[in-house]
């Protein structure tokens, strides 16, 4: 195993109820390291990265984030949140708090950081997902594109070492899809360490170091983008690859 | 005549002329068919037929003034009882000399309820305005009040501990220290106070004659048990809510609880108990005031209504809105008073004030514990031989006070929906 590695997954199961939802996780990331996972609906992707910043609990196993160990310890849970950032399927914005008290409002209570410090950053990542104008709206005023980039923006307003994306493009209309890749894809270029289970398998070849598949809670196979399109050896993982990219 | 189109824009017709304007409305929902023609007319002389009849009554050969009920007797209303009792129905068995008193409270009052209704006005400044208009309030009231040294401890504890974890994570730390003084002094205070090594000092502000809560009545009781019983009722039924909802199964267990008791039993119920058995568990020679006892009950009451309500509100909330919190590392506090409970609160306002508009109106079930509120007053002035025979006149006055008061709350209800979801609608 890597020395530097930042996320360290060892034998990880969970179950909901009877259902084995994951079976004996070994994953292994690499600071700077760009993994996007891919598999079927239910096959426990979603659940893995949920693991890593406690939103869900694992019942064996060792998840390692940054050195902290995950246990029941609030201290150790707040401290890797503090450091993973994560972006949902549905934003997840406060829709009572205009876009730059959504941005501001973690690095003031979590971080204790002054207002003033605390808006210069957030105005700062505005521009940087080109949305500064939007600053004072409310969630509910901005399309579905520009709420996935101020989440986006959000969670980086925390300088997290780490970011999870969670499905980020699959509550989009089409035509909002690329303006919130181009700006993972920009982050990624940054060298931002990154976990994202997507379907976007254009995003996968452009910036991935590792394409991951999972099926029915395992995984089952891991590959360079390349190799992994191309040369798929796993047949779960030829038949899914052949349903998904059937029209693209 | 053609209209010019630009390129790539399509023309914006205007509307049908059929359906605009006044005569297009009534056309549309009056007379839309022959039924709904004919029921249009056919109500329409019914409602002018009551309305003359009422206003026969009411206004045309109405009495205004007169001496005694006899002089009122074959005509219409007979609002010379209002004329002659009305002071009795506004304020009950105040010392008559003394009404100034009871009407500058109601006065303060309403203008503390009115400022504090304003959404510019919530931020620190709403806590002065509630502390000097209760103050005075009860002065008037009272005449004269008594400040135990054990409450200002108390208050100081209180405000201390929530300065320490409310700004806790975002103070300099001399504002930290100077709430970790204020409730240290508390703390200790209260444990030297207990301990019998302090006296029991107490400040006395005499500013008029004493009058006891058993001489109050009217409308100021009301406004009082219904204010101060939500107001205080609404943060205990908003902990209540979110003990339901916590992961101990204690805390659940004891919320669930009370809720379920509290609002398995009525509150008529709830009052004589608190009248008639509390006192048999006191030591004897301790009483706590009637008055008190009532809007303890209606606050425990009222609580568990609220909580109810509030729950509602919070299983609302996408869970996503606790995943986003959860995952920006907020604490449990953090979480709940920041995005939450704001967002809960929103969608739970037309229950709340429909709650509280009841519970406006269900303050006159103190009668049975023999406090007079507003409604009972009307009733009592209806016992005077002299006037007897016009309970319509008092119950609509009295009708006519209590829609002003639960109207006025349906609007601001409306208004606070409006208000607080500018912006956030699409």
């Amino acid at each position: 195993m890597a020395t530097n590695s930042v996320i360290e997954l060892k034998g990880v199961n969970k179950w909901y109820g009877q259902f084995h939802v994951l079976s004996d996780i070994n994953l292994s990331v690499k600071e700077g390291e760009k993994i996007v996972v891919c598999g079927p609906s239910g096959s426990g992707k979603s659940t893995l990265i949920r693991c890593i910043n406690r939103l869900e609990e694992h019942q064996q196993g060792d998840i390692v984030v940054h050195g902290v160990t995950l246990s029941n310890d609030v201290k150790n849970i707040e401290a890797i949140r503090r450091e993973v950032g994560m972006v949902f399927q549905s934003f997840n914005l406060f829709p009572h708090l205009t876009i730059l008290d959504n941005l501001t409002l973690a690095p003031i209570w979590v971080k204790k950081m002054p207002k003033k410090e605390a808006e210069e950053i957030a105005m700062g990542l505005l521009k940087r997902v080109r949305i500064p104008e939007q600053a004072n709206k409310y969630p509910g005023q901005l399309s579905g594109g520009q709420q996935q980039r101020v989440a986006i923006a959000r969670a980086l307003c925390m300088r997290p070492k780490i970011m999870l994306f969670d499905e980020p493009t699959s509550a989009l209309d089409p035509e909002m899809v690329k303006e919130v890749l181009d700006v993972m894809v920009e982050l990624a270029k940054e060298g931002m360490t990154m976990i994202c289970v997507t379907h976007e398998m254009g995003f996968a070849r452009a910036v991935a170091d590792r394409v991951i598949f999972m099926d029915r809670g395992e995984i089952v196979e891991q590959n360079e983008p390349e190799e992994f399109f191309a040369h798929p050896k796993n047949e779960r993982t030829k038949t899914f690859l052949g349903q998904i990219l059937h029209h693209g | 005549m053609t209209d010019v189109v630009p390129t790539g824009e399509r023309r914006q017709l205007a509307p049908p002329v059929l359906d605009t304007g006044v005569m297009g409305w009534m056309r549309k929902n009056l007379f839309s068919s022959w039924a709904n023609g004919i029921t249009t007319v056919v109500l329409l002389v019914a409602i002018g037929w009551m309305l003359s009849w009422f206003l026969e009554w009411a206004l045309f050969t109405a009495t205004f003034t007169a001496p005694n009920g006899q002089a009122c007797r074959g005509h219409g209303a007979c609002w010379a009882l209002i004329h002659e009792k009305y002071r009795y129905i506004f304020f009950g068995s105040f010392p008559y000399a003394q009404h100034w008193r009871p009407l500058l409270a109601v006065v303060t009052m309403l203008a503390m309820l009115v400022s504090s209704a304003d959404r510019r006005m919530w931020n620190s400044r709403l806590i002065w305005i509630w502390a000097i208009g209760s103050f005075i309030t009860f002065l008037l009231m009272f005449g004269v009040l008594s400040f135990p040294i054990s409450l200002f401890l108390t208050i100081a504890a209180v405000v201390g501990g929530i300065g320490m974890s409310v700004r806790g994570a975002i103070a300099e730390p001399v504002e930290l220290n100077a709430w970790r003084a204020l409730a240290a002094i508390g703390v200790i205070g209260l444990i030297l106070r207990i301990a019998g090594v302090m006296p029991a000092w107490s400040l006395t502000i005499a500013a008029f004659d004493y009058v006891e809560t058993g001489m109050w009545g009217g409308l100021p009781v009301t406004i009082i048990l219904a204010t101060y019983g939500l107001v205080f009722a609404f943060p205990y039924g908003v902990l209540l809510a979110l003990g339901r909802r916590s992961k101990l199964p204690l805390i659940k267990g004891l919320c669930v609880g009370f809720i379920e008791l509290i609002r398995g039993v009525p509150l008529i119920s709830l009052l004589i108990m608190a009248s008639v058995m509390l006192p048999l568990f006191l030591p004897q020679g301790t009483s706590i005031d009637k008055f008190l006892r009532a809007l303890v009950a209606v606050i425990l009451f009222a609580g568990a209504y609220i909580a109810e309500i509030i729950r509602g509100g919070l299983q609302s909330l996408p869970k996503g809105q606790f995943e986003a919190a959860d995952a920006m590392a907020l604490s449990y506090p953090q979480k709940t008073i920041l995005i939450i409970l704001p967002q809960a609160l929103r969608v739970v306002i037309p229950p709340l004030i429909n709650t509280f508009i009841g519970f406006f109106k269900d303050t006159s079930l103190v009668l049975i514990i023999g406090i007079f509120d507003f409604l009972n007053t009307a009733n009592q002035a209806l016992v005077d031989p002299n006037w007897a025979g016009f309970p319509a006149e008092v119950y609509l006055f009295a009708a006519f006070v209590y829609f002003c008061f639960c109207f006025s709350m349906s609007r601001y209800s409306k208004y606070l929906e409006v208000e607080l979801n500018k912006g956030t609608r699409r």
